[in-house]
């Protein structure tokens, strides 16, 4: 009988998803423990930087051994979301305990979300085609197989010889949640035995979206770039934009038992739903229904969420609207803490709802909720009661994280991790 | 260009396209899937190479005749013989 008050405790091991391991590429570490290090420590990964046509700008930049895993010839080939995701699977992979070359690459299923691909390998064709008077005789043969959506995930297949299932999750910048998602429900269906889900992003190389979030007034500016994102202060300016990469190793918890495996924590419940009211502008009652959704699907009451990551990424109407939905839920209620981990890393993108996941996880083993930096003018509207702000609190023990990850097009996702 | 420097730029072409192999013992008279990890990408890409760095366009039916670095200087020769090297 389990001791945790949540629907998922009740049932089968076999229906019940753990993760058993995480490999990751942050602006701030390339892996959990120096990433969980920088975050309590309250170091930013974000700096100058600087891009075609754009010119300068601020971004969170991941620096990673990438030749440990992918040979440089292959990284010539593929795409920088390849490169991140190669090396995001195989640290997962190397710390997960599993004997690798005895798994059957059969039953392994890919799962990755990404918020876009294939416009940083367009923009640099057409930049390419643009010195030879826009000659399409000199446009890559590499383009096709760089563009294809399934590229980052097709990409960590070929490197690791995997042969099930693989593919991409197309889920704005709910991505990162809607990938893990995908690999729970395949697992459930016994569409794989072992899934590595999560996302990616290699966004800080196109210079169109940087373009377009200062044409819609919405891209971060700041004298000292490791304080641009800053999330629920009065002084945000927008969106920093960031690379990154965050795959989890997930198992049936029956799988995971068999092999002894060392559980980093266990996914209870999620909800994916739709705002169906605009392109860009989130809607807080969509968003409060996603976050009961994954509630009521887990069993579980308000109260006994300890932290809740927000998504909040430094815009004025994006913060304001997430903090709207979760006062409609949480309002009232004690103990529970707010933080947001854009305020270091940027906005990953499809890696956003995976990484700042992972930086919330080991709070399972220190008690610990890392803060919201840069705030040193609190909006306000943001004032949540709980919100955690510049400076790490203890908290104790710390059983059920939410992790809200939206996006674009109106799409919510929230998922919810337990201590196991 | 001269035989001698033609071999150079495709040695030059081969190290950006696989820079991890080790081009310093390559056979002349071997073709370069005998000593290369190469496939048809690799080689398309020696000849996008030379298309965008001297404008010199290669018929796919000639695709073969880039087997083998001493093959590709004797094909390239007359095509490249007015360029003058970098």
């Amino acid at each position: 009988m389990s001791i945790y008050p949540d629907r998922t405790s009740t049932l089968p091991d076999d229906q019940r998803i753990v993760m058993t391991a995480v490999g990751l590429a942050s602006p701030n570490g390339p892996n959990l423990e120096s990433y969980r290090e920088a975050l309590l420590a309250g170091r930013s990964g974000v700096r100058n930087y600087n891009i075609r046509y754009v010119g300068d700008t601020h971004a969170g930049v991941c620096e990673f051994e990438g030749t440990k895993y992918q040979n440089r010839r292959d990284a010539r080939r593929g795409t920088r979301a390849g490169t991140v995701g190669i090396w995001s699977a195989s640290e997962a992979i190397a710390r997960s305990g599993l004997d690798w070359a005895n798994v059957d690459k059969s039953r392994v299923g890919i799962y990755i979300g990404i918020t876009e691909h294939g416009n940083v390998e367009t923009e640099n064709e057409i930049y390419s085609i643009s010195q030879f008077n826009y000659d399409t005789t000199v446009w890559s043969h590499h383009h096709n197989p760089r563009t294809v959506a399934n590229n980052p995930a097709g990409e960590i297949a070929l490197n690791l010889g995997i042969t099930g299932p693989h593919y991409t999750i197309g889920a704005a910048c709910a991505a990162g949640n809607a990938g893990i998602i995908q690999g729970v429900q395949m697992l459930r269906l016994g569409e794989c035995d072992l899934a590595i889900a999560g996302g990616v992003s290699e966004s800080i190389h196109t210079f169109g979206i940087f373009a377009s979030f200062k044409s819609q007034g919405a891209l971060a500016s700041h004298g000292d770039p490791t304080k641009a994102s800053r999330p629920f202060d009065k002084d945000r300016s927008g969106i920093v934009v960031a690379e990154g990469g965050c795959l989890y190793i997930l198992e049936r918890l029956s799988d995971a038992k068999k092999r002894s495996a060392n559980i980093i924590a266990e996914i209870v419940s999620y909800a994916i739903n739709t705002d169906a009211t605009d392109f860009v502008l989130p809607n807080p009652e969509r968003q409060a229904q996603c976050v009961r959704l994954a509630l009521a699907r887990g069993g579980l009451n308000p109260e006994q969420i300890q932290i809740v990551s927000t998504h909040a990424t430094g815009t004025t109407s994006g913060d304001n609207q997430e903090c709207e939905a979760l006062r409609q839920v949480f309002s009232g209620v004690p103990g529970v803490r707010f933080n947001n981990t854009k305020s270091f890393i940027g906005h990953t993108m499809g890696a956003a709802g995976a990484l700042e996941l992972a930086g919330n996880l080991p709070s399972f083993q220190d008690g610990v909720c890392h803060a919201t930096i840069n705030v040193d003018n609190l909006d306000p509207t943001c004032a949540l009661d709980g919100l955690v702000i510049n400076q790490p609190q203890e908290l104790g023990r710390i059983d059920y994280i939410l992790n809200n990850s939206f996006g674009m097009l109106g799409i919510n996702s929230v998922l919810v991790v337990r201590r196991f | 260009m001269t035989a001698a420097e033609i071999r150079n730029e495709i040695l030059d072409i081969l190290s950006d396209i696989a820079p991890d192999e080790d081009l310093s013992g390559l056979d002349d008279s071997k073709s370069f899937r005998e000593q290369m990890e190469l496939d048809s990408m690799d080689f398309l890409d020696i000849v996008m190479e030379l298309r965008k760095r001297h404008r010199v366009q290669i018929p796919e039916e000639d695709y073969g005749n880039l087997a083998s670095m001493h093959l590709t200087v004797t094909y390239l020769e007359p095509k490249m013989r007015d360029i003058v090297a970098a």
